[in-house]
């Protein structure tokens, strides 16, 4: 991470588990904010752009796969990085249909997430 | 207590074959043999009494032949001539050149009862028969045939006489018939071995007599004599017991203008000898029958009972089945909430200890004299968060949630993928892993992950059966009918048989606490099921256990959901 930290959106109706996370994605020099509905999200992808963003796919307001369509016309540059309930696979697919770059089976620990997420920037390129 | 069951079962079946192929075959048997009797005995019957018929004219007409031989010698010659001896020598001659040796004597006899002149062998010459009976009653008719007597030459004979008149007086031409000659007549009615003819005249005595074994007693001769009243008959038919027991066959009609009686007996048994054959064929046909068919019932009844037995067996099978699998449902319904429910807590917990790893990292709390302490107590919480994750895994992949898509798999190209990836840990135990593949295995369509699933559960387990042993794992793939079968085998200790039973319910294991969440094979058990397939275990204490996977090659209903499982690999389930 020579140049400008990553820039993160973890989105998830779940607070505990979307603060610790901050937390620790933070203590790693991530950039991250935080967004704890889909509207929440939309409205904070509006104001800032992201490199990743981590979007649980189950959330009381939306549905994950529409706030991933919509991030998709807002900010096509931002890799999103989907959380499923286990089992849920196929909306995963359905997702990645929509141009999300991967899904990871919550609950996910925390390792695993940084690692994908340095992945999808990597993928991405610098120039991006 | 089955087998109790089966016997009288096997035993009622074979009851009511028996009755009911048996019973029928009984009263045709009887009802035909009935019939034929009728019909049989008529026919006999008819047989003889046209053999009887045809010897009465026989002699009968022998008789009146012989009178007319006499008549006509009366009336062609006068007393005057006959009783010249010479010339009646000479009609002797001329009647024994005819009807040789029937005659035996003729004489001629005069009103006083003397005979004047005689030809033949005796010497009759003058003989007086003023009081002989036949003399008597010739003297009163025109002519006259005796019954058979002794008479003055000592020897059985009967006599024809002819009465004449001349110049106002009667005289008597009279002949003698040789018994033997009128024998023979009788004797051609016996044509077969135990018939025989007799004659009786009026008063019972016998004209003809049978075989002395044949001797009919007196009181039978009555019977023969004097039939019922109102038997207007020609010929009368009867049949009666003789003295040796013998059922015979009598059959009498009157000769002679009825003085005399012809009676023909024969035994029953050889009258209607073809009866008896015919009957006894009858009966053993019908025996044979009755044996096959008791053999038949007897087969029959087991195999019925049997296949009986088999349907019952299966249908408590498949009930068995269906407890297992509404069991297996109920509960991975109840897991899945649960496995939901606790998964984000837990993952919370974990990360909230790994965000206290990183704030220990710091300055200040590195120097810590706790800090080790503390560092050991996180790592506990997030090995026992990662366990709580498994089990929860599990948990919702045992309520079917795993990836159910079907495409086209080869088995083995499947069966050698898990067998590479169970490779190390099995060399690392000892285990000695084989494959069998059958050449030309056909594809099957099923859920390339979810059967992956069920080989490494059950390799998975057999390697943990042989921890400590070592030993060897083969697992044999073939393909019979529409099935594929999968086998898995291995050399471990064997599973007692009070666990064989329950290895399938959800939770049941036999691990230590904290090895096993007994769900293992109970998801093989639901996966396997849901393809339409069977799985169980055969198993021997101390040689091993084989588990045995039978899957359908194809499924109605099932369809391709066309899409490619490439994408799925790249999320992977941690």
């Amino acid at each position: 991470m020579e140049g400008d930290p990553i820039k993160l959106l973890l989105v998830d109706d779940e607070r505990a588990f979307v603060d610790v996370l901050c937390n620790r994605f933070k203590r790693k020099g991530l950039s991250v904010s935080k967004a704890y509905s889909g509207t929440e999200a939309i409205r904070t992808v509006r104001e800032q752009d992201f490199d990743v963003c981590v979007l649980d796919l189950k959330m009381e307001d939306m549905d994950g796969i529409e706030v991933l369509k919509i991030f998709k016309k807002m900010l096509p540059s931002m890799a999103v990085i989907m959380l499923t309930g286990h089992g849920s696979e196929r909306a995963a697919r359905a997702g990645i249909e929509e141009g999300a770059y991967d899904y990871l089976t919550k609950p996910c620990g925390f390792e695993e997430l940084l690692a994908k997420i340095q992945e999808a920037v990597a993928e991405k390129g610098p120039d991006a | 207590m089955a087998d109790a069951v089966r016997g009288s079962q096997t035993r009622y079946w074979i009851l009511l074959i028996i009755g009911a192929t048996i019973t029928p075959l009984f009263l045709a048997g009887i009802v035909i043999l009935y019939l034929f009797y009728d019909a049989h005995q008529e026919r006999a019957t008819t047989h003889l009494e046209e053999l009887v018929e045809k010897h009465k004219q026989n002699i009968d007409g022998f008789l009146d032949a012989r009178l007319t031989d006499i008549r006509m010698l009366a009336s062609s010659f006068s007393f005057e001539q006959l009783r010249q001896e010479d010339f009646l020598q000479q009609r002797m001659l001329d009647l024994q050149r005819v009807h040789e040796p029937v005659f035996v004597d003729l004489g001629v006899i005069d009103e006083s009862g003397t005979q004047v002149a005689y030809a033949g062998p005796f010497l009759l010459e003058h003989a007086d028969y003023s009081d002989a009976s036949w003399f008597q009653n010739a003297m009163q008719r025109e002519y006259f045939i005796s019954d058979v007597f002794p008479g003055l030459r000592g020897f059985p004979h009967f006599i024809v006489a002819v009465r004449s008149t001349w110049k106002g007086k009667p005289w008597i031409l009279r002949a003698t018939i040789d018994l033997v000659a009128f024998n023979d007549l009788v004797e051609d009615l016996r044509d077969s071995q135990t018939g025989s003819a007799f004659i009786l005249n009026r008063t019972g005595e016998f004209q003809i007599a049978p075989p002395p074994d044949l001797m009919p007693s007196s009181k039978f001769v009555e019977e023969l004599l004097h039939p019922d009243a109102g038997d207007r008959r020609e010929i009368r038919v009867m049949q009666r017991r003789d003295q040796k027991g013998r059922r015979n066959i009598y059959l009498t009609t009157k000769l002679k203008e009825g003085s005399w009686l012809l009676v023909y007996q024969q035994e029953v048994s050889e009258a209607f000898a073809e009866f008896y054959n015919a009957r006894n064929v009858t009966v053993l046909t019908i025996a044979l029958a009755g044996l096959a068919s008791v053999a038949v019932a007897f087969l029959l009844a087991r195999k019925m009972v049997s296949s009986i037995a088999d349907a019952e067996q299966r249908t408590q099978m498949i009930s068995q089945q269906m407890v297992e699998t509404g069991k297996l449902a109920s509960v991975g319904e109840l897991a899945a909430g649960i496995a939901h429910e606790i998964n984000n807590p837990v993952a919370i917990m974990v990360e909230e200890a790994g965000w206290i790893g990183d704030i220990l990292e710091d300055d200040d709390w590195a120097t810590s004299e706790n800090l080790q302490e503390f560092q050991r107590a996180l790592q506990q919480i997030k090995t026992q968060g990662t366990r709580c994750k498994q089990i929860t895994h599990k948990l919702l992949s045992f309520a079917r949630k795993t990836d159910e898509r079907t495409q086209e798999v080869d088995a083995r190209a499947l069966v050698e993928e898990i067998v590479a990836v169970s490779a190390q840990r099995a060399k690392y135990n000892n285990v000695e892993m084989s494959t069998v593949f059958e050449p030309d295995l056909p594809m099957i369509r099923a859920s390339l992950s979810e059967l992956q699933q069920v080989l490494l559960n059950l390799i998975n387990n057999a390697v943990d059966a042989m921890l400590q042993t070592g030993g060897t794992l083969e697992i044999a793939v073939r393909s019979l009918g529409d099935d594929l079968w999968i086998h898995v085998k291995d050399s471990g200790p064997g599973i007692p048989e009070a666990n064989l039973e329950r290895i399938f319910d959800p939770f049941f294991t036999t691990k230590p606490v904290g090895k096993g969440t007994g769900l293992g094979l109970s998801i093989c058990y639901g996966i396997v099921t849901r393809m339409g397939g069977e799985i169980d275990a055969i198993s021997e204490i101390g040689s091993g256990t084989e588990f045995r996977i039978r899957l359908p090659l194809h499924r109605e209903g099932v369809e391709d959901d066309g899409e490619e499982t490439a994408a799925a690999g790249r999320g992977g389930e941690a």
